[in-house]
C-alpha cells in the first residue's frame, strides 16, 4: 500500500478526510439545488423560512409549483419526447453497429471504428451547428430549387433528435458491442445443429442475451439526451426542452425555488433511471 | 446462395451505420467547412476564400479568447488531475471491497445530473445572497455579503467539478487492474511513498491517465453553460464567441470558421495527448 505501516496512521486520517472532503465537495451543490426547492421564500437563498411543497404544487402566483407552470411543464414534455425517440433510434443502429462490428469482417473495418468513435471526441457545440449548416442549406436549396419549403429542416424537434444520435449513438454502440464480445458462439451453433433457422436463432437466443445491455444503453442514451445542452443549443425551434427553459429562466429572467424544484425532480428521475440500468445489468451478469 | 446471404446481412448491418456516419456527421462537417470558406461580398453573392480565417487572425478579442479557452483548460485538466488521482486511488486500492462499490457509485451520481442543475447549484452557494457568504457571516467571518460568482475562480471550481468524474473513472478502473504485490515489491526493494508512487504507480496508471486527461480537455474547451452561467458576461468562452456569431449576429460565415478553428484546435490537441502517451483512440474513449 501507499501507506503502509502504524507510523503513518495520523497520514491515513487525513487522507480519509481528503476524500470525505472530496465529497462534500461533489455534494454540496446538489444538496443546495435541492433543499431549497422545500423552502418557503420567493428566493432560493438562505434565511430558512419553513417547509412547503408550494414549488411543486403551488397553484397560484407568486408560488406558482412545477407542476402548474405551463412552460416547464411543456419543456418537460417534449424533453421527454425528444429522449424517447433518441434513445430508440440509437438502440436501434447500436445494436446494428455491435454485430457489424463484432460479427462481420469487410475491408477497412479498423477505419470505420474509428469513425465511429469520432463523434465522442467532437466538442458537442460544433455537432450541433455543423448539422444546423447542412439541414438549413439543404432547405434552402429546396426552396430556391423547387419552391418548396420543408419544415422539417428548420430548427425545431426533428434537428434536436438527429443532432442528440449523432454523439449518443456511439454510446449505445460501444455499450452493445461490449456485450455482444461476450457472447459465446457456441450457443448459436448448438441451436443451429439443433435445427432452428438463423432468424429464429437472433430471436430466441442472440437477442434475448443482448437485451439487459440494450435496456441500459437505451437508459443511458435517454438520460444522455433529456441532459444535453450544447448541441440542442443550436437546433432548438420554438418547442424548447426543459435544459433550454431552465436555462434561460437560470440566466435572464433569475431564478426562483421552481427551478430548485425541477433539479429535485430531475435528480430523483434520472437517479432512479440510473439504478435501474445498472440493476438490469448486474441482474443478468449474476446468472450467466 | 449462402454467400448472397451473408453479403445482403453486411449491407443491411452497414446500412444504420453509414447512414449516420454519412448525414449526420461527415456531410455536416464538410458543409461547415464550405461555409467557412465563403465570404459575402453582396447580397445573394459570395467568394471563396480565407477572409473568414483572416478575420480571425486579424481580431486580437478572437485568438485572445481561444487562448484563454486553452489555457483555463488546461489548468482544469491538471486540477482534475491532482485533485482526483488521490480519489481514484483511494476507491482502486485504499478502501474495502463493499465501501469500493459505494463510492464508485457515489462518484457516479453527479453525472446523472445534468451540467445545468450542477451550475445551478454553484450559483446558490457562491453568489452574493447565497449559503457560503450567508454561512460565513453567520460565523461572523464576514462583516458583509460578498460576491464570489463571476470571476474566473468560479468558472475553474464549476468546470473542474463538472468534469471530474471524467477523470476519476478512467482511473479508478486502471489502477483497479493494478496488482497489489507490484506496490509491496516497491516498498520492499526500499522505495520511500513518493519513489514508489513516481517509479511505479504512476507510469501504470498513465492510460488512465491518458483518457482521462484526453476527454477531460475535451469537455471542458467545448463547454459552454458552466463558463456562461458561473463566469457572467466576462467569461469569454470560444464557444460563446461561436453562439454569438450564429445566433446573435446571425453571421454564420465566421460562426462556422471559429467552429472548424476549435474543432481543429481541440483535435490537435487530443492528437498530441495520443501520442505523447502512446495511445490509441479506441483504448481511450472505451475506458470511460
Amino acid at each position: 500500500m501507499l501507506i503502509q505501516g502504524n507510523k503513518n496512521d495520523k497520514m491515513l486520517w487525513g487522507y480519509r478526510a481528503y476524500v470525505a472532503a472530496f465529497f462534500i465537495f461533489l455534494a454540496a451543490p446538489l444538496l443546495s439545488a435541492a433543499t431549497f426547492a422545500f423552502n418557503d421564500s420567493l428566493f432560493p437563498a438562505l434565511p430558512w423560512q419553513g417547509f412547503t411543497l408550494n414549488w411543486f404544487f403551488g397553484d397560484t402566483e407568486p408560488k406558482l409549483g412545477m407542476f402548474y407552470d405551463r412552460r416547464l411543464l411543456s419543456g418537460l414534455y417534449y424533453s421527454f419526447i425528444i429522449a424517447v425517440m433518441v434513445s430508440l433510434l440509437t438502440v436501434f443502429i447500436g445494436t446494428c453497429n455491435a454485430f457489424l462490428f463484432v460479427r462481420k469482417d469487410f475491408p477497412g473495418k479498423n477505419f470505420f471504428y474509428i469513425l465511429m468513435i469520432v463523434p465522442l471526441v467532437i466538442p458537442g457545440v460544433i455537432l450541433g451547428i455543423s448539422i444546423l449548416v447542412l439541414a438549413s442549406s439543404a432547405a434552402n436549396g429546396l426552396e430556391n430549387q423547387f419552391n418548396f419549403e420543408l419544415e422539417l429542416l428548420r430548427p425545431g424537434i426533428f434537428l434536436v433528435i438527429l443532432g442528440q444520435i449523432s454523439f449518443t449513438a456511439t454510446i449505445t454502440s460501444l455499450v452493445i458491442a461490449a456485450k455482444l464480445k461476450k457472447f459465446d458462439i457456441t450457443m448459436e451453433e448448438a441451436a443451429l445443429n439443433l435445427g432452428a433457422s438463423t432468424n429464429r436463432v437472433l430471436w430466441t437466443v442472440t437477442l434475448p442475451f443482448l437485451r439487459s445491455a440494450m435496456i441500459a444503453a437505451g437508459i443511458v442514451a435517454f438520460l444522455v439526451s433529456f441532459e444535453n445542452f450544447n448541441t440542442t443549443l443550436f437546433l432548438v425551434g420554438s418547442e424548447s426542452p426543459l435544459t433550454i427553459t431552465m436555462f434561460d429562466r437560470v440566466h435572464k429572467v433569475g431564478s426562483t425555488p421552481v427551478l430548485n424544484a425541477v433539479s429535485f425532480f430531475l435528480m430523483i428521475g434520472s437517479g432512479l433511471l440510473a439504478l435501474l440500468s445498472i440493476f438490469v445489468q448486474r441482474d443478468k451478469s449474476a446468472r450467466n | 446462395m449462402q454467400k448472397d446471404i451473408k453479403r445482403l446481412s453486411l449491407i443491411l448491418l452497414f446500412a444504420p451505420f453509414a447512414l449516420w456516419i454519412t448525414l449526420l456527421i461527415l456531410l455536416p462537417h464538410i458543409g461547415m467547412v464550405v461555409l467557412s470558406l465563403r465570404e459575402k461580398v453582396a447580397p445573394r453573392v459570395y467568394e471563396y476564400g480565407f477572409a473568414n480565417y483572416i478575420e480571425f487572425f486579424n481580431e486580437p478579442i478572437y485568438w485572445n479568447t481561444l487562448i484563454r479557452t486553452g489555457s483555463m483548460s488546461l489548468l482544469v485538466t491538471v486540477l482534475a488531475l491532482i485533485i482526483g488521482f488521490p480519489i481514484a486511488y483511494y476507491i482502486a486500492k485504499i478502501a474495502g471491497p463493499r465501501l469500493r462499490g459505494a463510492l464508485f457509485l457515489l462518484c457516479l451520481i453527479p453525472l446523472w445530473v445534468s451540467d445545468l442543475i450542477r451550475a445551478f447549484g454553484w450559483i446558490l452557494l457562491l453568489r452574493e445572497t447565497g449559503v457560503i457568504s450567508s454561512f460565513l457571516q453567520w460565523l461572523g467571518i464576514l462583516s458583509g455579503p460578498i460576491e464570489m460568482l463571476y470571476n474566473d475562480v468560479a468558472v475553474i471550481i464549476g468546470l473542474v467539478y463538472t468534469v471530474i468524474l471524467f477523470m476519476i473513472v478512467p482511473l479508478a478502473s486502471t489502477l483497479d487492474g493494478m496488482d497489489n504485490s507490484m506496490i509491496e515489491a516497491g516498498y520492499n526493494l526500499g522505495g520511500r511513498g513518493i519513489t514508489v508512487l513516481r517509479r511505479i504507480i504512476i507510469p501504470y496508471a498513465m492510460p488512465g491517465i491518458a483518457s482521462g486527461c484526453i476527454i477531460v480537455f475535451m469537455l471542458t474547451a467545448g463547454s459552454y453553460l458552466t463558463p456562461i452561467l458561473l463566469g457572467g458576461k466576462n467569461s469569454s468562452w470560444f464557444t460563446e464567441q461561436i453562439y454569438d456569431q450564429f445566433i446573435t449576429r446571425y453571421n454564420w460565415e465566421s460562426g462556422a470558421a471559429f467552429g472548424m478553428l476549435l474543432l481543429a484546435f481541440t483535435s490537435i490537441v487530443v492528437w498530441l495527448g495520443l501520442k505523447l502517451t502512446g495511445q490509441t483512440l479506441a483504448n481511450t474513449v472505451t475506458k470511460t
